[in-house]
């Protein structure tokens, strides 16, 4: 059976990890790699590297920083953050990473959806949609939630999934750092609605949130950061917890 | 990779002879996540050669066929560097992985192409019943050759496809989404497997180590 995913989510700036992480048994917390290889070993189905930087050379390190992670881990793992060309994705993947996400360049040139999906296979592209609720309803929001937009969140779900798009991963900026559960509402009718797999963000903070999402936001991964970087949940217990909530999880 | 052939050539003066002496080679037809197999045999302590010329795969002892991506434009590839006529000639072990392995068959629905017609099935398309595509780990039950070797059943796999190949006589795994459907095959020095081993964790680090000692 096809399990639910738990993906840690790491966002690097300059080819190191910015969030802070709390992680005594590792010599450097600030060496992406070697926290990605531990998250593998610890049970983690997937990783997701979202690059902050800003700066000229920020190409060549998410590259290198690919190419390394891709050396060491045996687990598929996704990158984002500041993706805009097809020629981008190529060096990436070329650099062994799975899957790529993009966010503000599909909102600002949706054909690109088209492009990459008809290049490279509609399973390496990840769309991530940020949106809140305003009045009620959910709207797309770019540059990590500050920018609103005029965009339905379910209609542009669909669009993207109709261009090509292989998941979505949704956060909900209503949600993201409050610890007080998934958007599960909006997740379930997203899942329902579309047929590519959605992966849940925002708001995870105890393992009771992973078994709703998954169960009442029919997830199919769930993403988060903090609780695993400062081990707030350890992936294996959390796992445990889900299988013995009949969730098929990888153990 | 420029230093791929370099390693190659250097594995003679290294300590762990009798492992690295094998050469893997990778064919490089321009459809894939290479690199990651490349590194994952590294893991493993060998050395594999990426390659697309035809008397290198051929003068190889185990060939790897990648392959992420549509059918129909990775066959054109083959197709235009006569690698479609070699692959089946090959007497080596071969191991096609995931779009590798749907080449390796008949058909494929997806762009309605032939296939290199070393497995007797046709691929087809999942319905719309389940989510499409399959993204994550899945389960392998009846596993039937040594390429499983110290993988135990139910043993959990990454997959991520769109079309699949149904069972048939040269199933060798079995993997239920939508369907039973075949997640690995083989016929003679040929095997495929739908799932990603290097992807796949400890499991699939058994997998590739099981295939490079045949």
């Amino acid at each position: 059976m096809l399990t639910k995913r738990i993906i840690p989510c790491l966002d690097i700036k300059n080819g190191r990890t910015v969030k802070g992480v709390n992680f005594i048994d590792l010599r450097d917390a600030g060496d992406p790699v070697e926290l990605a290889a531990l998250y593998a070993k610890n049970g983690a189905d997937e990783l997701v590297f979202l690059d902050i930087s800003a700066t000229e050379e920020r190409r060549k390190t998410l590259a290198d920083l690919v190419l390394h992670v891709s050396e060491k881990v045996n687990i598929p793992f996704t990158v984002g953050g500041g993706i805009s060309s097809v020629e981008d994705v190529d060096i990436l993947l070329k650099c062994g990473a799975d899957k790529v996400s993009i966010n503000s360049s599909a909102v600002k040139n949706p054909e690109l959806i088209n492009k990459l999906s008809a290049k490279f296979g509609s399973q390496c592209v990840v769309v991530a949609i940020d949106a809140k609720q305003i009045d009620g309803n959910w709207k797309v929001h770019l540059v990590g939630g500050k920018v609103p937009t005029e965009l339905d969140l379910f209609e542009w779900a669909k669009e993207v999934e109709k261009r090509g798009a292989g998941e979505i991963l949704f956060t909900s900026m209503d949600h993201d750092g409050t610890k007080n559960g998934f958007a599960n509402k909006a997740l379930a009718k997203l899942s329902t609605e579309l047929n590519i797999p959605i992966i849940a963000s925002g708001g995870a903070g105890n393992n009771q949130h992973f078994i709703d999402t998954f169960v009442e936001g029919k997830s199919d991964a769930a993403l988060a950061a903090s609780v695993f970087h400062f081990k707030e949940i350890e992936i294996n217990d959390l796992k445990a917890e889900l299988k013995a909530h009949d969730i098929p999880v990888r153990l | 990779m420029s230093d791929t052939l370099a390693n190659t050539n250097n594995l003679k003066s290294s300590d762990n002879r009798e492992k690295k002496d094998i050469s893997i080679v990778i064919i490089d037809y321009g459809a894939g996540n290479i690199q990651s197999i490349k590194f994952a045999i590294q893991r493993l302590g060998a050395q594999a050669l990426l390659s697309n010329d035809a008397e290198i795969i051929k003068a190889a002892d185990k060939v790897i066929f990648p392959g992420v991506g549509e059918a129909s434009s990775a066959m054109e590839k083959l197709i235009a560097t006569g690698l479609d006529k070699v692959i089946p000639q090959l007497k080596q072990p071969v191991l096609g992985i995931c779009l590798g392995m749907q080449l390796m068959c008949n058909y494929s629905q997806e762009g309605h192409t032939k296939g290199l017609g070393i497995f007797d099935v046709d691929v087809l398309k999942f319905s719309n019943k389940v989510k499409v595509p399959q993204i994550g780990w899945n389960t392998l039950t009846n596993l039937k050759s040594e390429l499983f070797s110290g993988i135990k059943n139910e043993e959990y796999m990454y997959l991520v496809h769109s079309y699949y190949a149904p069972l048939c006589d040269d199933t060798i795994a079995i993997t239920n989404y939508d369907i039973e459907y075949s997640s690995a095959l083989k016929k003679d020095n040929f095997y495929g497997v739908q799932f990603h081993p290097e992807k796949s964790s400890t499991a699939g680090e058994i997998l590739l180590k099981n295939f490079l000692e045949l």
